[in-house]
């Protein structure tokens, strides 16, 4: 039971909003002592760990200059151009496409995609370009909502699609857990079995999508004029036409 | 075999690209935070370069004055103004649609590189390490879409720099978050903090009904996930606790969908915590939210009914199948 307290100690940094690093490390030293590890054997513990993932930062930095330089250069008011001349296309659909082809391209080992390589310069500005071909520019609560969601998608799509295909991570990680317990599973009859959930979660989020729309329908359609001063940024780039 | 290109050179060149951060920053002297942020971003650049030969005690001390440093509040964003949107626009409509080209590159590129550069050898030489194939794919194509950027935009290298490191600032400390949650879980692992919640699972419910021990299992899956930041760790704690000796052992269930579905319940928990920081919190501060927890709120509202839809799913097909 003991053992919990660090996780007790997470929770509490959290609910308290202290510094998160902070909280992290607070939980991994209490945490450590209580099993007996000396500060110095925590301190090689963080170390050893910080070193081994650094692969985890790979892709956002390396991807980062590329897409500053693009949306110095327009990248996002085109991706919002492009949705424009699309007719009758919404927010929710524009994401739902994109959780489409995330989750299909990922079941056949395809990882494309990424938050800093498309959700940033491409699905969000598109989605958010859709809600302000609809209905002129929108206040920022909706567009942090969209920014969200796009950000769920990407997360929904490449969780849920990816376990389909055998040569994941996931897949072998399960097929070495059987292996080192004696018992023998087919990776395909896992992957296989994944089916349903994968269905099931594209559904939900197809719900989802069509809540927010609406949400964004109502409430754009309640205040018919819509206030330049919420969002100069887009106000601008809403009487463009590309 | 030897391995011509392993991952140590993408890690050189993301350490490069940091260490510019905390270069740009200690030359501003406008910056509010100039000492504080400029050592933060050095000393993660020192870590990325030197992880493997530092020895790991000093790489943890490292990390941990990054951490007081972040937590003091000192690591700060440059203040920096916004390009005039008509520069954008005019931009955009010179290179109008090719501006998508660099950007589609990134993706396609990681993909064919990952299928195909382990399958090159010159004699005993492989030309990149097999293991790691995917993120020196992806460190490959992101040089050739930089030179493919530059050449269409015909931007300077002032350009790609200056901007990534104004992306990275906005991101700020959350950056080290997701290597910090790894190293927690590790250090959970270690004391065997795992062993105690599927101890107290499996003590408190009674797991001799097949539908309890269906909910126990996917329960665990997405609580200690949510714990760890991390279906996988979860996985080994929680199938060995709690799902092969009730649901395959107890009550006969199939290993394989038990596994697939179980693992699935996980990433219900990893859409519902901030432990998974690299796919809920970092995002976040990429799309500029002021709620950093803005991603796992869109979130909550597909892992609950979807984790219940697990549990439905594996108690309908794991004792049939």
């Amino acid at each position: 039971m003991i053992k919990l307290i660090g996780i007790l100690v997470v929770a509490l940094g959290f609910a308290f909003r202290f510094n998160t690093l902070l909280v992290v490390m607070a939980g991994g030293i209490v945490t450590g002592l209580i099993a007996g590890l000396s500060f110095n054997d925590i301190m090689t513990k963080f170390g050893e760990a910080f070193t081994t993932n650094r692969y985890m930062t790979i892709p956002i930095v390396l991807t980062i200059p590329v897409i500053g330089l693009l949306e110095r250069y327009g990248l996002k008011e085109r991706a919002e151009a492009l949705i424009r001349k699309t007719k009758g296309v919404s927010a929710g659909k524009v994401m739902l496409w994109y959780l489409f082809i995330r989750e299909w391209s990922s079941a056949l080992g395809l990882n494309i995609g990424g938050h800093p390589q498309t959700v940033r310069p491409i699905v969000a500005p598109m989605a958010e370009g859709a809600a302000v071909a609809k209905y002129g520019l929108i206040p920022e609560h909706l567009s942090n909502d969209i920014k969200a969601h796009s950000a769920a998608m990407e997360n929904v799509g490449f969780f849920f699609g990816e376990d389909i295909f055998i040569a994941t991570g996931a897949i072998l990680l399960m097929k070495g857990f059987f292996d080192s317990s004696g018992l023998h599973v087919g990776v395909w009859d896992m992957a296989l079995w994944g089916l349903p959930t994968a269905i099931a979660v594209y559904l939900l989020s197809w719900h989802r999508l069509r809540r927010l729309d609406k949400r964004i329908e109502r409430e754009m359609t309640k205040k018919q004029a819509p206030q330049p001063e919420t969002n100069p940024d887009l106000t601008a780039s809403g009487g463009m036409t590309l | 075999m030897t391995n011509l290109i392993t991952i140590d050179y993408i890690y050189y060149l993301v350490g490069i690209i940091v260490a510019f951060v905390a270069f740009r920053i200690a030359r501003n002297p406008e910056h509010p935070s100039r000492v504080g942020s400029a050592l933060f971003w050095g000393l993660f650049a020192v870590t990325l370069i030197f992880g493997k030969v530092m020895p790991n005690l000093l790489t943890g001390y490292l990390v941990l004055v990054m951490v007081i440093i972040a937590a003091l509040g000192k690591v700060k964003a440059s203040p920096e103004k916004e390009h005039p949107q008509e520069e954008r626009e005019a931009h955009a409509a010179r290179i109008k649609g090719k501006i998508f080209l660099p950007a589609l590159l990134i993706p396609i590129i990681t993909v064919i590189g990952s299928f195909t550069l382990n399958k090159i050898h010159f004699g005993h030489f492989n030309l990149v390490d097999p293991e790691m194939v995917t993120l020196i794919a992806l460190g490959l194509s992101a040089i050739i879409a930089l030179f493919v950027a530059k050449s269409l935009t015909k931007a300077s290298y002032s350009v790609p720099i200056n901007e990534g490191s104004k992306l990275m600032e906005v991101v700020g400390w959350s950056m080290i978050l997701p290597q910090m949650l790894s190293a927690l879980g590790s250090i959970f692992a270690q004391a065997g903090v795992g062993d105690v919640v599927s101890k107290m699972v499996g003590d408190v419910l009674p797991t001799q009904y097949a539908f309890v021990s269906v909910a126990a299992y996917c329960i665990g899956m997405a609580l200690f996930t949510m714990i760890m930041g991390n279906a996988f760790a979860a996985f080994a704690v929680i199938t060995g606790g709690i799902g092969l000796p009730l649901i395959v052992h107890m009550h006969g269930g199939n290993p394989a969908i038990m596994a697939a579905i179980g693992m699935f319940a996980g990433y219900c928990g990893t859409l519902m915590t901030p432990m998974a920081a690299n796919f809920n919190i970092v995002p976040a501060m990429l799309l500029d939210l002021k709620d950093r927890n803005a991603v796992i709120k869109a979130q909550i509202p597909i892992g609950i009914p979807l984790l219940v839809i697990n549990i439905l799913l594996m108690y309908f097909l794991v004792y049939r199948f």
